[in-house]
């Protein structure tokens, strides 16, 4: 039945209509799109563009809806499946943030195709520092140094097509291949992610990494193998070992030339410019008493001369 | 390398397993790494030792009872599924 799934969808995209209003003042929120309507089927309790859509819909409602119990039927589901949608979003949002998850995919398009360029060739970027506002750091669309999860989450799916690509040239695909290579790939991006978590804690380095930078840090090597795997397709295997080289030392520089500023601490004494990002939940905790510390300190100093 | 998710979540099943089994006082404080050995330094460089012993001793304790019925259930799925 159609019916059902209008109605779910009509409804998952009016409540997607509601932005959070932290971060809406770093990033606009673009996924929420004006509530299309759809066969105007709504849920009576959603006044978002009812009445308007009641006078349209009003003949093809009448024709759909004569018989009540169907009509009660429907709003019942649709109440249910909102309940379901609510506790799951409730469920994810106490493992992690999804805001914080927000702001690792607010890109464009010319941040893309600019970080692009300096993941293949990061030898003249000048300035690798990660600018900050006023204590947050800024979202990717205005600061190209900022790591996202848009180019790792698109390379590597890139990636995936591409090695089953290359094996159907070969001759030797078949669709558990695919599975089996996005599964490895998966493998080996968690345990690289829970590699690094813990070096980071037995050398105690106290740094301002999050678990999602590490994930975008260790996914911007998919656009090297991406490049490798295409150059081995088209030049053979020389071109193979040229652009393996090749993405390899670059890929080396930018890791190293990006996380030299987040990982050693900056000697600042004051803190005013060596405290970097922090969680969410940490941020909110520590700011105000950092702010608050920092003014005590300086009237501490003053008044000591 | 044909990894699967189900193989990546027995081998983390059998590591916590292998750091779980390592007994307090036979072994941990016979080779200077007891709980009760630590230096309590109160410097901002730890160690790498101090964070190991305490890394081992948190994951014993948390993960005790947990791995009780993760290990149940492991064991039942290999025997029904092989």
């Amino acid at each position: 039945m159609d019916l059902p799934h209008h109605g779910y969808r009509s409804t998952k995209q009016r409540s997607r209509g509601g932005p959070p209003s932290s971060d809406s003042v770093l990033f606009d929120d673009t996924s929420s799109t004006a509530p299309m309507n759809s066969q105007g089927y709504y849920t009576p309790g959603y006044s978002m563009g009812g009445p308007s859509t009641d006078m349209q819909g009003g003949p093809a409602m009448n024709n759909m809806f004569t018989d009540p119990m169907a009509n009660a039927a429907m709003m019942y589901g649709s109440s249910l499946a909102n309940q379901g949608k609510d506790m799951v979003n409730k469920e994810i949002s106490r493992f992690m943030s999804v805001n914080k998850l927000k702001y690792f995919f607010a890109v464009d398009t010319k941040y893309v195709i600019k970080k692009l360029m300096i993941l293949m060739f990061p030898y003249t970027h000048q300035d690798w520092e990660v600018r900050y506002h006023r204590d947050s750091p800024l979202t990717p669309r205005q600061d190209v140094n900022a790591p996202d999860l848009y180019i790792p989450t698109m390379a590597f799916i890139t990636y995936i097509l591409l090695a089953g690509m290359a094996l159907g040239i070969q001759k030797r695909f078949s669709p558990e291949v695919l599975g089996l290579c996005a599964s490895t790939a998966l493998v080996w991006i968690i345990i690289e992610v829970l590699v690094m978590l813990l070096s980071l804690y037995l050398l105690t380095v106290h740094s301002d990494l999050s678990t999602f930078d590490l994930v975008a840090y260790s996914g911007y090597k998919y656009v090297g193998m991406i490049f490798t795997v295409l150059s081995g397709l088209l030049f053979g295997s020389d071109g193979y070992y040229v652009a393996l080289a090749w993405s390899s030392c670059a890929l080396m520089f930018f890791i190293v030339r990006s996380l030299k500023m987040k990982i050693i601490p900056s000697t600042d004494s004051m803190g005013t410019g060596g405290r970097g990002r922090e969680t969410d939940r940490q941020t909110d905790r520590y700011r105000e008493a950092d702010r608050y510390r920092e003014t005590e300190r300086d009237t501490e100093t003053h008044t000591a001369y | 390398m044909a990894f699967t998710l189900y193989s990546l979540i027995q081998a983390a099943i059998l590591c916590v397993n292998a750091v779980a089994v390592l007994h307090e006082e036979r072994f941990l404080s016979k080779i200077g790494w007891g709980a009760d050995q630590g230096v309590g330094g109160f410097g901002d460089e730890p160690g790498i030792k101090t964070q190991m012993m305490n890394l081992i001793r948190s994951v014993r304790t948390v993960m005790r009872v947990p791995l009780i019925g993760v290990n149940t259930v492991c064991i039942v799925l290999l025997l029904l599924f092989g």
